[in-house]
């Protein structure tokens, strides 16, 4: 509830509650922080602390002024208690009466609907709300806070407030469409997975040439986890030792330089060197394990040199395919390990059977966290200064102050706060519908939409989606009591 | 800041960790707060960048290649948007829904909020206990029992029925707002009007409505935008043969992969008024959507 607590925000004074003509003449104060209401009423400062009865003393004679005959008031409440009527209460009640039958609406079955909803067809969604109920308001909430705390003191904190606070604007279709994008599986195309790969590829460097594999007769041999060892070892007099491979699709390398026999100059020295390539040559023909004209480089592979199970020496392959190793590596074996040809990193299923909830969760709350913000920078402003200084005077950290006093003083906003995302969060329909994939839907799914599957999406059991209903219906009535005892409160005052 | 003054004499010296934070803190806080702000702003750039590209092109790489390659983008989506007349149509439908239903909420709520505020009758309070009561209903109780009220009256699958639908769950919230407001106009104006001899109706059209005005304003901005971005009414309740812009585009969702070219040009459409009115009323705005979240 966003009234009450809210009282220091020009913003939310309008859904305050400032409790009937009665109104004190402090709550009238408060009520009139609104610019365009205190212009609104210049004779309240003056009329307020009376209030309405005084008034009724003055008018004497035939009663209140206010009272009018039952049916000038009947004549102003007729179209709202009409509409609400048939379309808010009587459902209500039908859906309540409708949950104790069977899918044909004829048979009674008790409770068997409700049964089904928290042990049958309906437990993924009871356990998905749940998580949806317990996470998306308090992340939500936590973000608003820091976002709150943060924007405080800069200058164009009203400029950073209104990007968080866009997305309120747009339709929750909108907004799955939106993260549809972000999440799409191809590091290519979505963002989320493209910034996942890229930092993933960051700490664990990305295989050149996946897929890649020495040819069955070049000298080359499995030498287990995906890497290649040559059989016999290095023997420097013997020549180059060239690596021929095959496996790679032709069409990746169009631009890949072609392969090239290690020069003389390069063994001028005592190093081992040789040729890494693709041993294939395009439309046929070439000598199989030597080098052929049109055969391309593969650069970027790394060699290792292997002896008694240690590495020596390793090398790269440059763009011409050569590589070269220190005379080290004499008389080793050469390996080519597996971090050549692993498979690249495809990033997260972030719309997969187990993260599908939690990722369209973070989409809702990209949308709501700028409503916790807006109230709590409210709440915020309505913190004494002298309160903070103090304990800033008293060598407090501001992790301290942030910790020991601005929470605590805040607690009954984010109270607010948390309590209305949970019950916005009762009733997501759109973003689980539109975000998650039919083959994972089903393991998205919650209340909501549940009871738009069974009722109208051809589940075609319309008793038990009036008992989703109602069970929705039932978690939201704590709140309805609140509202009321805060009117009622607010009414005596 | 404050956090920048040197500690006073006799106060207990602050901590290295304090003065470090101090020292950082302005232009780490700041570097912070832009990062996350291109954090948020990066899906909704991702859907617009989307959309200026063709289908090919979408289909190849991720929408941030524009930034290195302008020139892929292209009117191209847009201008096929424009001949595609069931999203064409379905802008008209979505207007045709959300005036009407923005009215009703806003004559229908003033008429009741002053009748609560400004008029004196038996049960008042316990009426208006009920409307309180009836301001967390979720939509979803309602929306198989008025299926099938609506089928018998020939109402379902028609725009005025959402539209009825509509305004009855805008009602709650709207006539609390506005009682509220109305509540807080000065006794003395309307006893002054009723002593010249104003009647009731004439009272509620020349002083109330009048001085309503910043909230049937919020009201109306905030009803509007509910009823605009809606999907889950309109569903249900809208004829399928021509949706509301929403149910156009959820229609295209399931091809997801393959209608991007449709889908985010048109979802970016579909945000144009809400965006709009988030930017040129920004005060009424936040009021009435911070005053709304109680639905």
């Amino acid at each position: 509830m966003s009234y009450g607590s809210g009282a220091d925000s020009p913003e939310l004074s309008a859904s305050k509650l400032p409790g009937p003509r009665g109104a004190k003449g402090g709550a009238a104060g408060k009520g009139s922080d609104t610019p365009g209401r205190t212009g609104d009423a210049p004779g309240r400062t003056g009329g307020s602390p009376g209030g309405g009865r005084a008034r009724k003393g003055s008018s004497g004679g035939g009663g209140s002024a206010m009272s009018v005959r039952p049916w000038i008031a009947a004549g102003f409440l007729v179209p709202a208690i009409v509409l609400l009527g048939t379309l808010v209460v009587y459902p209500i009640g039908y859906s309540l009466y409708r949950s104790f039958f069977d899918a044909a609406g004829t048979g009674f079955v008790g409770l068997e609907n409700y049964v089904q909803v928290f042990s049958g067809d309906g437990f993924t969604a009871v356990k998905n709300t749940l998580v949806w109920v317990i996470v998306g308001p308090s992340v939500a909430t936590a973000f608003g806070l820091l976002f709150a705390v943060l924007t405080e003191r800069v200058r164009w904190g009203t400029a950073f407030k209104m990007v968080v606070f866009m997305p309120m604007a747009i339709s929750m279709l909108a907004a799955g469409i939106i993260f549809g994008l972000v999440y799409q599986q191809d590091a290519e195309r979505g963002v989320a997975n493209a910034a996942w790969v890229t930092v993933h590829d960051t700490f664990a460097e990305s295989s050149p040439w996946p897929g890649a594999r020495p040819r069955p007769d070049s000298g080359l041999a499995e030498s287990g986890g995906g890497s290649y060892t040559t059989e016999s070892a290095v023997d420097r007099e013997g020549g180059a030792t060239d690596l021929p491979l095959v496996g790679v699709p032709p069409q990746e390398l169009a631009d890949a330089e072609p392969a090239k026999k290690p020069t003389a100059r390069d063994r001028a020295g005592d190093e081992v060197v040789g040729t890494v390539w693709l041993d294939f040559t395009r439309g046929g023909g070439g000598e199989s394990g030597a080098i052929d004209q049109r055969e391309k480089a593969l650069s970027g592979i790394t060699v290792e040199a292997v002896r008694g199970g240690e590495v020596v020496a390793s090398a790269e392959t440059g763009d011409d395919g050569t590589y070269s190793l220190p005379a080290e590596a004499e008389g080793a074996k050469l390996r080519l390990p597996a971090s050549n040809f692993a498979e690249p990193y495809g990033g997260v299923n972030w719309l997969g059977s187990t993260l599908v909830t939690p990722s369209i969760i973070a989409s809702y709350i990209w949308m709501w966290a700028g409503f916790a913000m807006v109230l709590i920078a409210a709440g915020l402003a309505g913190i004494p200064r002298e309160l903070l200084e103090a304990a800033r005077v008293d060598g407090a950290s501001e992790w301290q102050v942030f910790r020991k006093v601005t929470v605590p003083l805040l607690a009954p906003v984010l109270g607010v706060v948390v309590v209305t995302l949970m019950i916005n969060v009762l009733k997501i329909f759109d973003l689980v519908y539109i975000i998650a994939p039919s083959a994972t839907q089903s393991d998205a799914n919650v209340l909501a939409l549940e009871l738009y599957l069974s009722s109208f999406g051809g589940g075609g059991n319309q008793g038990y989606g009036s008992a989703i209903a109602v069970v929705l219906l039932l978690l939201v009535v704590p709140m309805m009591i609140v509202n009321i005892r805060r009117l009622r409160r607010e009414n005596r005052r | 800041m404050s956090t920048s003054s040197p500690p006073r004499p006799g106060a207990p010296r602050p901590s290295l960790g304090s003065r470090i934070a101090a020292l950082t803190g302005g232009t780490a806080t700041r570097l912070v707060l832009v990062l996350i702000a291109l954090v948020w702003l990066l899906p909704t750039a991702g859907l617009l960048g989307s959309s200026f590209r063709d289908s090919a092109d979408i289909a190849d790489s991720g929408w941030w290649s524009v930034l290195g390659d302008p020139g892929q983008l292209t009117f191209g989506n847009y201008e096929a948007l424009l001949y595609n007349e069931t999203i064409t149509d379905s802008l008209f439908v979505t207007l045709m829904i959300t005036i009407p239903s923005t009215v009703l909420v806003i004559v229908v709520a003033s008429l009741a909020g002053y009748a609560f505020a400004c008029l004196e009758f038996r049960g008042r309070d316990w009426w208006f206990l009920l409307v309180v009561g009836l301001l967390v209903v979720p939509v979803q109780v309602a929306l198989l029992p008025v299926s099938k009220l609506f089928d018998l009256v020939g109402l379902f699958e028609t725009t005025p029925g959402v539209v009825l639908f509509h305004t009855a769950f805008g009602l709650p919230f709207a006539i609390f707002l506005l009682r509220n407001f109305f509540a807080e106009i000065p006794r003395e104006l309307l006893e002054a009007a009723r002593l010249d001899g104003a009647g009731e109706l004439r009272l509620f059209f020349r002083v109330v409505m009048p001085l309503g005005g910043p909230a049937i304003a919020s009201l109306g901005i905030f009803q509007f935008l509910w009823v605009w971005n809606d999907m889950l009414v309109s569903l249900i309740f809208a004829d399928a043969g021509s949706p509301p812009i929403t149910v156009a585009l959820q229609q295209q969702v399931r091809q997801f992969g393959n209608s991007i070219d449709v889908l985010a040009p048109g979802a970016f459409v579909s945000m144009i008024i809400p965006l709009a009115v988030f930017f040129l009323f920004q005060r009424q705005f936040v009021s009435g959507v911070m005053a709304g979240a109680i639905k």
